[in-house]
């Protein structure tokens, strides 16, 4: 006999990012997941960021890792809350993840949540975590032909950082190239420039604080307009 | 790598359809996959065959119905298929929308 099913293969995984996306809006928290692939500067951007926002924002950090608890280490010497998520050998996050990890923070105190998924430009595309946006982080040393050949992840992101910019005196990287198709892959995506190690800092990285904290008033603002 | 958790929520599925069939062998799993979905076919096709081991889905084939990448345009209504994933609407430079090939579903279940 034949069974009609039509179900989503991932609708367990979206049904608790629902489940988050939900409890995020009610606690008034901007949720960030930061994506790219390993060595991208995700953890250096991560703690730039904490540094200039350390002021403005309360931000909470969930590490995403294979096996180790190497960049949680890092951003504790920031003095952000961090919970690091092993899994154990899993190419990407998932929604029930970050559920459990939200229970190990004091989200009524915290505006933002910075979550770094595994290093990966496949995987953590598809598994919706309950974010309100998705980063993704391309540093100039991977080549400009990145966006194209790992469309998804640029096309789910709201904002793509061109990292170690202070590099490209050195290497072969396009960078109209790469701001051209990311931009036609996924038109209206805020692009940031970045070097987050070196001494000439680039201005992009403040841009993309301040985008930061845009997107955090407009998640507080949307939950007062709601309640009036 | 994600083709495990993929081919883990396909056996789950099909198998809870078999048997809330009372079905005792699931023989072929349709699956509709969009184009601009990161499935990468023989990865998924081997950890389906190993998980499926010793459950009604055990030697079930996946039957993969792939479809193509459409999108709307914004502005102007045009419906276009995608081949390269450029978003810009080619008649009025308007943004495109995609309608299909997102897709990752289980469709059917052929079973005895």
């Amino acid at each position: 006999m034949e069974i009609e099913v039509m179900k989503d293969i991932l609708g367990e995984n979206d049904t608790v990012a629902s489940e988050n996306a939900a409890f995020f809006a009610a606690k008034k928290i901007f949720v960030l997941n930061i994506m790219g692939s390993p060595g991208s500067g995700k953890t250096t951007l991560l703690e730039r960021t904490l540094e200039l926002l350390a002021d403005k924002l309360r931000i909470g950090v969930i590490e995403g890792d294979l096996f180790t608890a190497k960049d949680a280490a890092r951003i504790e010497k920031h003095g952000a809350p961090v919970v690091q998520i092993n899994t154990a050998g899993g190419c990407h996050l998932n929604a029930a993840m970050i559920r459990k990890a939200l229970g190990k923070m004091d989200t009524d105190n915290l505006d933002v949540i910075i979550i770094e998924n595994v290093g990966n430009l496949v995987c953590p595309a598809e598994f919706n975590l309950g974010e309100t946006a998705k980063a993704v982080v391309l540093s100039v040393t991977e080549g400009e032909d990145k966006p194209m050949k790992y469309p998804l992840m640029f096309k789910e992101a709201a904002a793509a950082v061109i990292n170690k910019t202070d590099l490209l005196p050195y290497v072969n990287f396009d960078r109209a190239a790469a701001e051209h198709d990311i931009a036609v892959l996924n038109p209206g995506i805020n692009i940031f420039g970045a070097s987050c190690t070196a001494v000439e800092k680039d201005d992009g990285i403040e841009a993309w604080c301040m985008w930061i904290e845009e997107n955090y008033r407009k998640v507080s603002e949307n939950f007062s307009a709601r309640q009036e | 790598m994600h083709e495990t958790a993929l081919a883990e929520g396909i056996l789950r599925i099909a198998t809870d359809a078999a048997a809330n069939n009372n079905a005792a062998r699931i023989t072929e799993v349709g699956l509709i996959i969009g184009q601009m979905s990161g499935v990468e076919t023989e990865a998924l096709e081997f950890a389906f065959r190993f998980l499926a081991k010793g459950t009604l889905a055990d030697g079930a084939q996946l039957v993969i119905e792939r479809k193509p990448l459409v999108a709307r345009c914004d502005r102007c209504g045009r419906q276009t298929h995608l081949s390269e994933y450029n978003f810009f609407c080619p008649e009025c430079g308007g943004v495109l929308k995609i309608i299909s090939g997102r897709e990752m579903q289980v469709a059917y279940v052929e079973a005895d």
